[in-house]
């Protein structure tokens, strides 16, 4: 087998150094009866060559020729080849946690640049590096908010991710965490008197996404006068980091909760992707997750360690801020290395041209006859239409002109069955976007 | 050195700077092709929630300045392409690069998770055949691979339990765990709702059986045991617990961190446990990646099936796979979409390549263990004798004679060439430490580590100092946690200035 670095001769010579017979000795500790017979049933063993063909052959089941308009929670944006060529190296890709730290300079200092990073684009002071995603970085920011209030009830906005609303389900019900929902006005963001009536001195959180599932822009000013005002915490997630390139930073927020798939990860059907936790410097000994610190070494020069591990699974067991150990450290590197290659400059440009090429697909769509836009709140890169038809119809008409229509609003959101999330990016094309209107039209325009 | 000769100074020599000490205004490392639509003054269609200025302090370089940071950072760091890395525990074996080329393909990588499952069979096949050959393996009846992590993995099983306890009218109240499990197991357990009780291991570091009888009651839920355990050692009695636990109406929960010892030997199934989870990043070869990602699947016996998170993925007629959300019973969601897909697909490259031969890589990687420990018998303490899996532990109770410790023996072993050991885990062996060498490793290679180990053995006796202010050959010395602790710095500052690090 290629990967094993042993001759038989070697085997022996090894067992023979133990004074074993054979290799069965050395698992004598399991008892005879519990010991496999015959071989696993596993397809293989297979060369390279057979174990690419494999994959090439998936991929071909899959979606290439498609033009998208997905977007809801993971979008396509350009990337470097540059980021993939630096993961790729394998002092990155094959090292541990840098517990180490003499031995791990370079994985250190990348995520404290990392941290920097994400202060810098969310207005916030300290930011962890890293959680497995969005949403268990939303359930873990309203965790963290329960842990410093000592409250147990999270006002959620409706608008925010299905998805994260699930997982905080999940998490909240055996940690006596109740969750309620808030509903959205006709503008698309959180409906503030429904905030106001639910809010009392019970509540830890309030969790609003912004931009929000429906895209619109959320003003979170407000919504942190009125959370602060009963002693709740204001938790803002984020899943269009891009968004932050030319939106303001979300500085009102107690807590922010990101997403950062967007930053230089590939959609790779849900994953891997990296979530973020950014806070308020007073909050970092309540912060889940791991955190590099600049230190000194013994002859004064600058480096990095990992610190505040007092809050963390192995030293503190139960009394952890989280069990979170492995985390999302490659998939940071790839942001820091994608984020360092856009630049000031870059990351302004690209986000803009999101909001430019959104705004052309909502100008050509508002022409399609019984098409309207859903909400009027401001938004980046997603917007929601209503169309005369149930989504689910007009998109398997779409399939046939290979388009990956958008978002059915109704899969989450049975009020929103003739709501679809359209979602365009700096990588859709202008003819793209004139394609999928044009076939829109005429998907609307056939008969049953 | 002395103070006549002048050192030139290069920069492998010195600390690379902060990219953000690298900015200056106007370089750039990325362009966008022209925008093919109408310009959009972003003030217009923001309004008030627009950014005035670009991101204060976001760095301005140019692309060779990118390449070179991130390539110079990278050799600050050990990794296993570069040499052993035994760390206890973590199971760092070599990472295939056909997983990285297969995981990258367009068709693959490009996929959207909601994008309709008629075009994204290829996906799924693969989670299907990941799904069939992980059952395969551990001998469980069905699994989910959603968790992101082993620790997610833990608390998913955990809530597995929960609701099938909760389904019988009494989630119960506590969770047993041994004093030598993970740090992870115990934070688990307290999310999922529950209480920790800690079982004492005896003198041979097995779980106490008639103490183990004495502690399970109505009242425990499940019991969390890592097999092997984090001292390598096998836990023999495990169908006995299966069957004590399965008695009270409790249940096993195996911690499958160590399953390199197991694969393709023995099935955790047939062992009486009732759910387990894999860590992918271990055992099934995906790169750590200085801390992740990872993927932590669950798999469990019928009786918990009902109960796995959603999606599940199921057949339909013809063949046609499908994911299925509309499960009543199900715990929910752990995680958004259907996990860390790019890790999975991995994994499943790593099998692939094996097939039924991975039990010839558990072979080694216990035959490597084994070669290691008979070799540094003596020169080191041996705490618990009992035979050793994929990984044994040492204690420095024979140098501590000197001051030497643990700590100090793994720093003095990066100065050798190596990544060190686990140190000072599991909780049950005073200065432990703790040494996995898993089978990518050459016999060659093993008795460097054994030389290695042994003359650090014979420094501590003879000149204790050295070993007790290592590392010596780094490009840092010993870093001050204390003082990163005392007053955190965590992010660079504009404010701040250019370094003095290099000087």
């Amino acid at each position: 087998m290629r990967y094993l670095p042993k001759s038989p001769a070697e085997r022996q010579e090894m067992l023979a150094a133990l004074g074993a017979k054979s290799i069965e000795e050395l698992f004598s500790s399991i008892p005879e009866a519990y010991r496999l017979k015959k071989p696993l049933n596993l397809p293989g063993p297979y060369s390279e060559a057979e174990v690419v063909k494999y994959f090439e052959e998936r991929a071909t089941e899959n979606s290439s020729g498609y033009t998208s308009l997905l977007g809801a929670g993971v979008y396509s944006h350009l990337r470097s080849v540059v980021t993939d060529a630096i993961l790729q190296r394998g002092e990155f890709l094959t090292s541990y946690t840098p517990y180490q730290a003499e031995i791990s300079q370079g994985t250190l200092q990348a995520i404290f640049e990392f941290q920097t990073l994400m202060c810098q684009l969310t207005g916030q002071e300290v930011a962890n590096a890293s959680m497995y995603d969005g949403s268990t970085a939303t359930t873990e920011a309203v965790l963290m908010a329960e842990r410093m209030t000592g409250r147990r009830r999270v006002l959620a906005a409706r608008s925010l991710h299905p998805e994260y609303r699930d997982v905080l389900r999940t998490y909240a019900k055996n940690s006596g965490l109740r969750v309620e929902e808030i509903s959205y006005t006709p503008s698309g963001a959180l409906d503030e008197k429904g905030l106001k009536a639910a809010l009392r001195e019970d509540v830890c959180a309030v969790v609003v996404q912004s931009p929000n599932f429906f895209g619109s822009i959320e003003g979170l000013g407000a919504l942190a006068e009125l959370a602060h005002a009963s002693g709740a915490l204001l938790v803002v997630a984020v899943t269009e980091a891009l968004s932050l390139g030319v939106m303001r930073p979300p500085v009102e927020a107690d807590i922010v909760a990101m997403e950062g798939q967007s930053f230089g990860l590939a959609p790779s059907y849900g994953g891997p992707y990296v979530g973020v936790i950014a806070s308020k410097e007073k909050f970092v000994r309540q912060m889940p997750g791991r955190l590099a610190g600049q230190t000194h070494d013994l002859e004064g020069r600058r480096g990095f360690v990992l610190t505040l591990a007092t809050r963390e699974q192995h030293i503190r067991r139960e009394k952890a801020t989280s069990n979170i150990c492995t985390n999302q450290a490659l998939c940071a590197l790839a942001a820091t290395v994608h984020l360092s290659l856009l630049g000031k400059e870059g990351i302004r440009e690209m986000a803009e041209q999101n909001v430019a090429k959104a705004r052309f697909a909502l100008s050509l769509l508002e022409k399609i006859p019984g098409v309207k836009r859903s909400f009027t709140a401001p938004f980046f890169n997603e917007f929601a239409v209503e169309l005369p038809r149930s989504v689910k119809i007009v998109n398997a008409e779409l399939l046939k002109s290979k388009i990956i229509g958008p978002y059915v609003l109704g899969a989450a959101y049975p009020e929103l069955t003739k709501h679809a999330l359209v979602c365009v990016t700096e990588t859709t094309s202008r003819a793209e976007i004139e394609r999928f209107a044009g076939a829109l039209k005429a998907a609307l325009e056939s008969p049953f | 050195m002395s103070d006549k000769i002048k050192v030139a100074r290069r920069h492998t020599n010195r600390s690379e700077v902060l990219i953000f000490e690298k900015s200056s205004p106007g370089k750039r490392a990325f362009e966008l092709p022209p925008l093919d639509v109408p310009a959009v003054n972003a003030g217009e269609a923001l309004g008030e929630f627009r950014r005035a200025e670009g991101v204060e302090g976001f760095p301005e370089v140019s692309e060779i300045e990118v390449i070179r940071h991130f390539t110079r950072l990278s050799t600050w760091n050990y990794a296993i392409d570069l040499g052993m890395y035994p760390l206890g525990s973590c199971t760092m074996k070599y990472n295939p690069r056909v997983n990285e080329f297969v995981a990258r393909l367009a068709g693959i990588a490009t996929e959207h998770p909601y994008q309709p499952q008629e075009l994204s069979q290829g996906c799924l096949k693969i989670l299907r055949q990941l799904e069939k050959c992980l059952l395969e393996i551990t001998g469980m009846d069905a699994i989910t691979l959603q968790p992101a992590a082993g620790a997610q993995g833990e608390l998913t099983g955990l809530l597995l339990i929960r609701a099938y306890h909760q389904r019988n009218g009494n989630p119960r109240k506590k969770v047993l765990i041994p004093d030598s499990a993970h740090g992870t197991n115990p934070a688990t357990a307290v999310i999922a709702g529950y209480e920790v009780e800690n079982i004492k291991s005896n003198a041979d570091g097995q779980v106490d059986i008639a103490k183990l009888r004495e502690q399970v009651t109505g009242d425990v839920a499940a019991l969390m045991l890592t097999n092997p355990s984090t001292l390598g050692i096998f836990e023999q009695q495990i169908p006995e617990i299966a069957e004590i636990l399965h008695a009270k109406g409790a249940l096993l929960y195996m911690d499958g961190a160590n399953m390199n010892a197991l694969a393709g030997i023995t099935r955790p199934g047939e062992l009486g446990v009732d759910v387990m989870h894999l860590n992918l990043h271990k055992t099934f070869s995906t790169p750590h990646g200085g801390g992740g990602p990872g993927a932590g699947p669950v798999a469990v016996r019928k009786i918990l099936e009902p109960f796995l998170p959603v999606p599940v993925l199921v057949e339909k007629e013809g063949g046609r796979l499908a994911l299925d959300c509309n499960r009543k019973e199900s715990v929910g969601r752990v995680r958004a979409f259907v996990g860390n897909f790019g890790v999975l697909v991995r994994a499943l490259a790593y099998i692939l390549a094996y097939g039924p031969g991975v039990r010839q890589a558990t072979e080694d990687a216990v035959l490597n263990a084994n070669y290691i420990r008979k070799h540094l018998e003596g020169a080191f303490d041996l705490p618990y004798t009992r035979p050793s899996m994929h990984e044994v532990v040492f204690s420095d109770a024979i140098q501590k004679r000197n001051g030497v410790n643990t700590m100090d023996i793994a720093k003095r072993l990066i100065d050798y060439g190596f990544h060190p050991y686990t140190t000072a885990f599991p909780l049950i062996v005073s200065g432990a430490l703790m040494i996995e060498p898993t089978e990518s490793e050459s016999k060659e290679e093993c008795d460097y580590f054994i030389e290695a180990m042994k003359a650090i053995a014979e420094e501590a006796e003879k000149n204790p100092e050295l070993v007790k202010t290592a590392p010596h050959t780094t490009r840092v010395r010993r870093l001050d946690e204390v003082a990163a602790a005392r007053k955190p710095v965590l992010r660079w500052k504009p404010s701040d200035k250019r370094s003095e690090a290099a000087d």
